[in-house]
């Protein structure tokens, strides 16, 4: 029989253990080239690393591959991400002016022009925010107007703005160096630069959960949030100074944050799409569809839309393994932070607001997750504490640097 | 089951209460509500701050309650104790089932049970019924599946399962928070608390020297519960305690060696943020008489008797300060002396007391500001060419703070720069001040010599300022300003008077004066002047602030000549329109301090700093640690392993294929139709 909705597909999941035999050509042509491009790296930088930096060259290399070949189409991304950002490295030729306009006593030298506009570190992140908000649109159309052509776009685009996110933050890090090499820092210590990061790993989750789904039709939902998220970090670029490079202070220099920070933003992008399913499953729960016999159109928005989104079950499903990765990583994030603090504050934990706000946070998946196991809380109840945890999580995150300040680095919201 | 007694059933009761998910996902939940009260109230601040905020009614309240130390409060601790209580229980009520549930593969199911799985499939196998065993058990060995083999009457029952040691996931995150727990309390202020009643430590003030501190306030080394405080460190000097902020007051905590700071050292952007600060410390065992000399860092802490030593502030430990006083002032003086000062450190001066408050060594200032329009731009282009840091900064050299209080007690704050700073194309003295603290500083620019020094414009101040030799300068004015044609005496006379009578309001009141001055010799037709008589006088106000302008700049560049020429100096040697430029950044320099009585100028100074190290003896961070780790490993095990049960049912003409899992999800809907499929081919067999 066929069914309303297409049922999830799991093809490529590898549930085996000899999960070797299941690669093909593909995976194993990327693996080497992740292989290449990482002796690449070596062959190019060994003179500046120490036995950490290359540890974690090595590490994030087979993070790669492992990520690539469990969602294959995550190979093709990287690929992409790769060959733009070396080649906007290479259009620098090491002098940051070439992707600006510039006056000299011979008069106005023009910027390259796919720095100025496309692949240098702001115009790629601008590219970035811009694909956001056309996904966001396509997927409205493709909901409002069942298109499933308006659907593909929307996919395309996501894609697109998580690539130019991608090459945006990796650029920065070159232009970093560029600037001055004690400068130079992964870009993942600012609030732009969190904002930014936070877009593209919650579009990469989405995309992973539509592939897994096989479905287009959350993305109306997810997008929007992906894009209030864009506007708040446009209006930073515009009205502060935080889009600026800064050097690191003292603390913020230091492995943990490497992963400390990545880990938190998996986290809070899980909890965001958890949230964002939620509304859709309160949409469409207990809405009354009609039967396939009865071959009328449904009766007003919900029960439209419950017609079309996926079945409350799925819905459910998603959000479940949407907050169980954010939860997992969520709690690595905080004993990373807590191993940061013990290293560099001298204790692991001082009740400082911000790590009371990721407490908090924390405890309110791990409700959740054991709500979840209980008979009589689940369905509408958990769909509403999901969408309810994405407040927490904001004020976390947001609101705690803004208003009640604390040892964390990205307090200065207002910047100059 | 014997019959309980109603206190064992109670008992039993309790604990199935505390055990239960129902308690655990309120405990949580009220966790993470007391942490936001936490959280949102800022916590331990003095008092006062408290009951302005909250006001005469609720700060008591609030206070009882404990809301400004949540953390350290019984009710808080009670609910963690809670925590641990009903995790532990959990726990022990969960291990023998579970344990059970990892061992076993359920061989001896039966097939009722079996047809009764939501997911079971039954399958008409073409393979001889002796292959059939072997081909569903190698096909489930290659899929990663653990099997036993069950022979019955009539039937064979292969039950296979696959990540059954998730559940071990179950015990490592449980008993990770009891662990954590457990670490927390003993690092926690519980201990230290506990001490503070038992042993009758009281806090004291702090507001004393060392030596007189009670010993009622003392921590001995011997005591080894958790405490985390201060050591302050100056250059040179020792230092073998540490300083706990208790509640209002510092309890004081002998460490069991001493700790002597060698060199303290900073490194800085380019941007004058400080970038990387290291203490080289010797530090000498009391027992052993040991000796390490360790570099601490930030992130780069040492550790030696269980304490740890974190690199965390710096601050100014009394620098020494050389310095020129030029004085403006008129009297039995010389005009300038030198000056020596420490930092943290006051100089009575008459009525007045100059009390020095900071040194900086380095300062850097970006010098351009950005434009709104500009900031268009920061979305196209690199980041890092749009960033201020790259561009415009501007070294300024070191700079100290000094405040002079009057015998009322009121202050004026002044900040000085030692160097010559560019501004605008041209060199000066920078100098700021502000009465009020929380205004920005205002600052006078002392143009300088050609020779970088500012000697002649401290000259110009003292012959400006000195009503005696207002005379002379005046005079030399009007033989070096004669108009072209012959002038009267009158007119003469005119000039005189009012060159000295605007030098001299100048010198009382800056250019407020002058124009006070202006006001009241051009008199004020009283009663309803005709538009066209306060035109007149309008337009003569002007012409006379505009005159009084070009008198001062040239009883300034009078003051000049000779301030030259008693220092030896030639007037030639300085280009007229630099002369100009000098002229004119000189009188406005002259109208913007002529409150000062002073000007201090840095020659040179001892940098002396103080390191901040933080001393901590976490007794629990090993549990803390293994708890966090076990926590992490637990979480993924518990999410990600999943169990999956696979049970083939061999019977004469089917072979019954069912699935099963502790936990519902999509996915095992697809788990099942892949394996269906899978034992269908393999034994040859389509679904029924
Ligand atoms: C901060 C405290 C706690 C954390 C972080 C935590 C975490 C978790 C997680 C992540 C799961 C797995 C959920 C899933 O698979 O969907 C779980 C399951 C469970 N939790 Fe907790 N938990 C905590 C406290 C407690 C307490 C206090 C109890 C007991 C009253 C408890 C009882 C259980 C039980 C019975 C399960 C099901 C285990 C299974 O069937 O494998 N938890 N917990």
């Amino acid at each position: 029989m066929e069914q309303a909705t297409p049922s999830p597909t799991f093809l490529s999941m590898p549930t085996h253990t000899n999960c070797l035999a299941k690669r093909n050509i593909g995976d194993w042509l990327f693996a080497l080239a992740v292989i290449a491009g990482t002796g690449f790296a070596y062959h190019r930088l060994v003179h500046v690393m120490d036995g950490t930096d290359i540890a974690i060259l090595i590490l994030h290399a087979l993070l790669l591959i492992a990520v690539g070949w469990l969602w294959r189409p995550f190979r093709l991304f990287s690929v992409t991400v790769a060959a733009l950002a070396l080649f906007s490295i290479w259009l620098y030729q090491g002098d940051l002016t070439r992707s600006i306009d510039k006056e000299t006593l011979n008069g106005v030298v023009k910027g390259v022009f796919f720095l100025k506009y496309l692949l240098s570190s702001q115009s790629a992140i601008s590219w970035m925010s811009a694909f956001i908000f056309m996904a966001t649109g396509a997927y409205w159309i493709g909901l409002a107007a069942r298109s499933s052509f308006a659907e593909r776009t929307g996919s395309a685009l996501t894609w697109w703005s998580a690539v130019m996110g991608t090459v945006g933050l990796c650029v920065r890090w070159h232009e970093s160096w560029l600037l001055s090499p004690e400068t130079a820092h992964i870009p993942i210590s600012s609030l732009y630069e969190v904002m930014v990061f936070f877009c593209l790993v919650t579009a990469l989750l989405y995309l992973f959960y539509e592939n897994r789904y096989n479905t287009r039709k959350l993305g109306a939902f997810i997008l929007p949030i992906i894009s209030i998220a864009a506007v708040y970090m446009l209006w930073l670029a515009f009205n502060t100074t935080a889009y600026q490079i800064q050097p690191l202070t003292a603390p913020l220099r230091s492995y943990w944050m490497k992963i400390h920070v990545p880990a938190n933003f998996i986290g809070y992008g899980g909890f965001t799409i958890a949230a964002m399913v939620g509304v859709a499953y309160l949409l469409v729960f207990g809405a009354e569809t009609p039967s396939p016999q009865e071959n009328r159109p449904p009766l007003g928005l919900r029960a439209s839309l419950a017609g079309h989104l996926p079945e409350p079950r799925v819905l459910e499903d998603i959000m479940y393994k949407a907050i169980a990765i954010g939860f997992a990583f969520f709690t690595v994030a905080t004993i990373l932070g807590a191993l940061w603090a013990a290293e560099a504050w001298g204790g692991y934990w001082s009740w400082d607001p911000k790590e009371v706000a990721a407490l908090i946070v924390w405890l309110n998946y791990a409700v959740w997750l054991h709500m979840r196991l209980t008979r009589n809380l689940r369905g509408t109840t958990l769909a509403w504490w999901a969408f309810v945890g994405l407040f927490v999580s904001v004020f976390a995150f947001i609101g705690v640097n803004t208003f009640l300040g604390g040892l964390h680095s990205y307090g200065n919201v207002s910047g100059s | 089951m014997p019959p309980s007694s109603p206190s064992a059933k109670f008992l039993d009761e309790l604990i199935e209460l505390l055990s239960s998910m129902r308690f655990a996902i309120s405990l949580l939940t009220l966790l993470a509500i007391a942490s936001v009260v936490g959280m949102v109230i800022p916590q331990n601040e003095p008092p006062n701050v408290y009951l302005n905020r909250f006001g005469q009614l609720w700060d008591p309240v609030f206070s009882a309650l404990g809301l400004y130390s949540v953390y350290s409060t019984a009710w808080f601790i009670a609910i963690l104790a809670f925590l641990v209580l009903s995790t532990t229980l959990c726990i022990i009520r969960q291990f023998s089932p579970l344990l059970r549930e990892i061992r076993s593969f359920r061989e001896h199911a039966r097939e009722a049970s079996l047809r009764g799985f939501a997911l079971s499939a039954s399958l008409a196998p073409t393979l001889p019924p002796e292959a059939r065993c072997q081909a569903v058990t190698s096909y489930l060995s290659r899929e990663g599946f653990r099997l036993r083999v069950n022979q019955r009457e009539g039937s064979t029952l292969v039950a296979a399962k696959k990540g059954h040691w998730g559940h071990i996931g179950y015990f490592l995150a449980h008993g990770a928070i009891v662990l954590i727990c457990l670490g927390g309390l003993l690092d926690g202020n519980l201990l230290l608390s506990m001490q503070i009643h038992l042993a009758g430590k009281v806090p004291t003030s702090g507001n004393q020297l060392i030596s007189q501190i009670p010993p009622s306030a003392w921590l001995d080394t011997r005591t080894k519960g958790g405490f985390r405080g201060n050591v302050s460190i100056p250059q040179g000097q020792s230092r073998d305690f540490a300083v706990i902020a208790s509640g209002d007051g510092i309890l004081l905590q002998r460490l069991p060696f001493h700790i002597e700071l060698k060199h303290f050292n900073v490194e800085y952007y380019a941007n004058g943020m400080p970038k990387r600060y290291t203490s080289d410390v010797l530090i000498t065992d009391k027992e052993t008489g040991e000796k390490f000399e360790p570099t601490i860092e930030v992130n780069k802490p040492f550790k030696h008797r269980g304490i740890a030593l974190y690199q965390s502030a710096f601050d100014d430990a009394g620098s020494v300060l050389h310095m020129t006083m030029h004085h403006f002032w008129v009297g039995d003086h010389p005009d300038s002396q030198p000056i020596n000062a420490e930092v943290g450190g006051s100089i009575p001066l008459g009525p007045f007391s100059l009390e020095f408050t900071d040194f900086k060594p380095v300062n850097v200032e970006s010098m351009g500001g950005q434009s709104k329009e500009d900031r268009s731009r920061n979305l196209l282009g690199s980041a890092a060419a749009t960033t201020e840091f790259a561009k415009d900064m501007n070294s300024l050299g070191p700079s100290f703070s000094y405040r002079l209080r009057n015998s009322a007690g009121q202050t004026q704050e002044f900040i000085n720069y030692m160097q010559p700073i560019l501004f605008a194309g041209r060199k000066y003295l920078f100098s700021g001040t502000r009465s009020d603290p929380q205004t920005p500083f205002s600052f006078a620019r002392i143009p300088l010599d050609e020779d970088d020094s500012a000697s002649t414009w401290f000259a110009i101040r003292r012959i400006f300022f000195d009503p005696k030799r207002h005379g002379a300068l005046v005079k030399s004015y009007l033989s070096s300003n004669k108009p072209n044609n012959e002038e009267s005496a009158a007119a003469r006379e005119g000039r005189k008077l009012f060159a000295e009578n605007t030098l001299a309001a100048f010198t009382q009141d800056g250019w407020l004066g002058v124009t006070h001055l202006i006001n009241t010799i051009i008199p004020e037709k009283k009663d309803n002047p005709s538009p066209e008589e306060a035109d007149s006088r309008e337009q003569m106000l002007e012409d006379t602030i505009i005159l009084s302008e070009t008198v001062l700049s040239a009883l300034t560049q009078e003051a000049w000549k000779i301030a030259r020429e008693a220092a030896g100096k030639s007037t030639s040697a300085m280009p007229n329109e630099m002369q100009e430029l000098y002229i004119r950044d000189a009188l406005a320099a002259l109208n913007q301090t002529y409150f000062l009585p002073f000007y201090l100028q840095l020659d040179s100074f001892e940098h002396r700093q103080a390191t901040v190290l933080q001393a901590a003896r976490s007794p629990g961070k090993p549990l803390v640690y293994l708890g966090s780790l076990f926590l992490a490993l637990g979480v993924f095990a518990m999410l990600y392993i999943r169990e999956r049960r696979l049970f083939v049912l061999l019977k004469e003409n089917e072979a019954l294929v069912a699935v099963s899992s502790d936990r519902k999800s999509i996915d095992l809907d697809e788990t099942f139709a892949r394996h269906r499929d899978g034992l269908a081919a393999a034994l040859g067999a389509r679904p029924t």
